[in-house]
């Protein structure tokens, strides 16, 4: 009997922890399947990082390290200058990297480390129980911003993907989503191009994907990711926000 | 190989070349710049790699995935800088991961001051981050022993899996003194099987939800601690056979108190020195022995701080003899003639 889907071998059978209806589950297959696609599952690291993904490392079937909050992206610079034939990539969520780590990701960027970050922003803090995030949207109703986040008091959340893309060095950085089959079509399509970057050694790549948190939303699966298509997107736009191949191609 | 006129913290960084480094990830501080920007020159002739991180916050964390590699990884500061790579050397001992951290003490608390202190004992020896962990901490008097505690330290962290620690302070980062380098060093060759070179399913890692898996790791840990203890403490004595006062200090106040020994032995006072050269594991045998002894009648601790080392030494004491202290801080420098008159005081 012919196959027609199996699992990918980048992932373990180790059950995942995530709750009913999270979207990390999706983003963990995808990135799992961009690099055994690309012939990358013999060289890859992996940095998990301090969130919802912290077990990350039980999950995908390669080498992994845990790095401390936000600071993956400097833990993977260590291992990509011992490891320059290798293909590695931080898995991190919106408190990690938007948050803790704002210097670790901006400097990573800058310096055009040839490593891929999975950027996955859900707007709230999950691990630790639904606290605002820097991406929680203004109004948005979270633990510590008990009354709707009130941007005269704590500001407007941060775009990631747009402030990235102000510096030289990033070769691709694009802003996806997982809450249609569509989006996860595109979803695996720019991961898999910004894992293609990387082994090209062209530089630093980023995919934001815009994720959905159920539990700490107060949602159903279902209108979680209605209210992300209806409330993150607006305020997130997808798109590709740097490509310098293409930059290159227009000059 | 002839002695060179080394500064401390190029010798320092020469030596850990030498030893095999090949990666170092710093940020500028003063009084320690001189091993950045040597590794700057130098990296990249010996094949290695040298960048200046972000921040001391990232730069330990260079050194984390550097070290989880498997490569041997160094990074250098001075107190503040040390006080932001504490997250990050709690994660390296307990992933168990070997590195070697330079710290050229400068005076504090807070931004302090940038001359030579000895105030940062206590964050070094007793575990300056979180958890129930240690450093091997190696206190060098000199450049050639800078230069030879470097290489070592190396071996050390390979050997045990551990971060590893150079104490100094400014006085040996800056000063220069002749010393010989070897070229010929041969590393030791540890079983590396658990780095992450790509191809494999190994986890560099530190958490265990698990708390009784937790408390076997920790337990693990203290075993390994405690073979430390028994194998690679070191420590120096001076004159102290005959001796009826026993100065302990390490480090630069070390050299000061050999000179106020000297004038005090001119003066038919019989005085010593046990010199710790591993902080931690601290050397408690020598003192506890020396309390033991009759003739000796007192003991004087002399740091360049408000007194850290001393709880050590008293704990060593364990009561027996009177322990007293002398100090300077805030990156002043004891005097051997005030530390002569200070123990003249004492022996009174």
């Amino acid at each position: 009997m012919a196959v027609v889907f199996k699992k990918t071998s980048m992932l373990t059978d180790v059950p995942l922890h995530y709750c009913p209806g999270c979207t990390h589950g999706i983003i963990h297959r995808l990135v799992a399947e961009s690099i055994e696609e690309l012939g990358a599952a013999d060289k890859a690291i992996g940095v998990a990082p301090v969130g919802c993904a912290v077990f990350a490392y039980n999950y995908f079937n390669c080498d992994m390290q845990e790095a401390a909050h936000g600071r993956a992206p400097a833990v993977a610079t260590g291992i990509k200058r011992v490891n320059r034939d290798c293909v590695v990539f931080t898995y991190q969520g919106d408190g990690d990297l938007a948050s803790i780590g704002t210097a670790e990701i901006v400097h990573a960027a800058a310096r055009g480390e040839n490593i891929t970050v999975i950027f996955v922003n859900n707007g709230i803090y999950g691990m630790t129980g639904g606290q605002m995030a820097p991406t929680t949207l203004p109004g948005q109703v979270t633990t510590t911003s008990p009354y709707g986040r009130d941007t005269s008091h704590c500001g407007y959340p941060i775009g990631i993907s747009e402030l990235l893309s102000t510096l030289k060095a990033p070769s691709f950085i694009e802003r996806v989503s997982v809450h249609d089959v569509k989006n996860v079509v595109n979803a695996k399509r720019a991961i898999k191009e910004a894992f293609r970057r990387q082994i090209d050694g062209k530089g630093f790549s980023l995919v934001e994907v815009l994720s959905t948190c159920p539990t700490n939303w107060g949602m159903n699966p279902l209108d979680a990711l209605k209210w992300l298509e209806a409330n993150m997107i607006p305020y997130y736009p997808l798109g590709n926000y740097k490509d310098r191949d293409k930059e290159a191609a227009s000059k | 190989m002839a002695k060179k006129l080394y500064k401390g913290n190029e010798a320092v960084a020469e030596a850990a070349i030498q030893a095999g480094c090949r990666y170092f990830f710093g940020y500028p501080i003063t009084p320690q710049n001189e091993i950045p920007e040597y590794m700057a020159r130098r990296m990249p002739k010996v094949g290695g790699t040298f960048l200046q991180a972000e921040s001391e916050v990232a730069a330990i964390n260079m050194v984390y995935g550097a070290g989880g590699s498997g490569a041997r990884v160094m990074t250098s500061s001075s107190s503040p800088g040390v006080s932001l790579k504490q997250e990050g050397i709690s994660y390296i001992a307990g992933a168990e991961v070997p590195c070697v951290i330079v710290n050229m003490v400068r005076g504090g608390p807070g931004l302090g001051s940038i001359q030579p202190a000895q105030s940062d004992y206590f964050q070094a020896t007793k575990g300056g981050g979180h958890g129930d962990y240690h450093l091997v901490v190696y206190a060098p008097g000199g450049i050639q022993e800078a230069v030879d505690l470097t290489m070592k330290a190396f071996d050390t962290a390979d050997l045990y899996r551990m971060p590893v620690m150079i104490l100094g302070d400014g006085m040996i980062g800056q000063m220069m003194e002749p010393a010989e380098i070897p070229e010929d060093y041969q590393p030791i060759v540890t079983d590396k099987s658990w780095a992450t070179t790509g191809g494999g399913r190994r986890v560099i890692n530190s958490l265990y939800i698990q708390p009784d898996e937790l408390e076997r790791v920790n337990l693990r840990l203290q075993k390994k601690y405690a073979l430390i203890k028994e194998k690679e403490t070191m420590y120096d004595e001076y004159l102290t056979e005959d001796a009826e006062l026993i100065f302990a200090a390490y480090g630069t106040t070390a050299r000061i108190c050999q000179s106020a020994i000297n004038m005090l032995r001119a003066d038919g006072v019989k005085a010593g020195l046990i010199r710790p050269i591993t902080l931690w594991p601290f050397p408690d045998a020598p003192f506890a022995a020396a309390a033991a002894r009759d003739g000796v009648k007192k003991f004087l601790t002399v740091e360049m701080s408000c007194g850290q080392m001393i709880e050590d030494v008293k704990l060593s004491v364990g009561g027996r003899k009177e322990v007293a202290f002398y100090g300077r801080t805030g990156g002043m420098i004891p005097m051997p003639r005030d530390v002569y008159h200070y123990a003249l005081s004492v022996m009174r």
